[in-house]
């Protein structure tokens, strides 16, 4: 399991959500800006880093049962949108790092390289 | 799924453009079925067949609703709606596809996965649709431990 302390740490990233426990864990990590692509590949319990930074984000996760979202690249979403992960329990993470460097820095955190083929 | 065999009904209205709303109808079915004891991979299918075809009503039609039926052993998802219909049905399936606006990808949707996932995590998929006046949706969900596999 890949614990959300470490991936702040990691990444060095923001907790927007604070209200939610710094010891949330995620099974698996999945990275795309395609909401499509997390409905139709991404596992239950994953962490998700994204480039999305609007409310359709929240809702895939909720309906993928998503334990959480990174957002790379600084970018921020708005507060009505924080509003809503925090009404379904959902970590937000902000980092200022790339997508890429963000999903570098992620694998080395996990043991079968982030995301397990179906 | 005839009336007496819904152990639980609701249909739910859906505006065609309406993408400020997009997902309330399917977190409302994934609340609902949660309550009503479903399975946690029942809920998870049925959610995301809900959420891909609320999407479609949004970017595609005019206007729509959702009816979702439970029984015992199945879940039955029904989508009508008002729109122009889908042209080629065997080309929406196919994965990759897609008539989607610039705007609809901005947003993480229209990547032509819609109507493949719906049937990824359905167990029967019916598509009826007349160009220039709808599609009607029936998608069917069979409960894990229950009915035929």
């Amino acid at each position: 399991m890949i614990v959300l302390k470490d991936v702040l740490a990691l990444l060095e990233g923001e907790l927007i959500t604070p209200a939610t426990s710094p010891e949330a864990a995620f099974r698996k990590v999945f990275a795309s800006d395609l909401m499509s692509d997390v409905l139709t590949a991404a596992e239950p319990g994953s962490l998700l880093l994204t480039g999305l930074a609007n409310g359709h984000v929240v809702c895939t996760c909720s309906v993928a049962d998503l334990a959480g979202v990174v957002f790379v690249q600084g970018k921020r979403p708005a507060a009505d949108v924080i509003g809503q992960a925090l009404a379904k329990n959902l970590p937000l993470i902000v980092t200022k790092m790339t997508m890429f460097e963000a999903c570098s820095r992620m694998a080395g955190l996990v043991e079968d390289g982030g995301h397990a083929r179906r | 799924m005839p009336a007496a065999e819904a152990v639980f009904r609701q249909d739910f209205p859906v505006k065609g453009g309406d993408f400020a709303h997009a997902g309330a109808v399917a977190c409302r079915i994934k609340e609902l079925l949660k309550d009503l004891g479903l399975d946690a991979a029942t809920v998870r299918r049925a959610a995301i067949a809900a959420y891909e075809a609320e999407m479609n009503v949004i970017m595609y039609a005019w206007e729509g609703r959702m009816d979702l039926a439970v029984s015992p052993d199945e879940v039955h998802i029904t989508v009508d709606d008002r729109g122009p219909g889908i042209a080629d049905v065997e080309l929406a399936m196919t994965e990759g596809y897609s008539t989607a606006t610039r705007e609809m990808r901005e947003l993480g949707f229209g990547a032509g996965m819609g109507l493949p996932n719906i049937k990824r995590n359905s167990d029967i998929l019916h598509i009826d649709s007349r160009t220039g006046e709808g599609t009607r949706l029936k998608i069917v969900i069979r409960r894990n431990g229950h009915g035929a596999s």
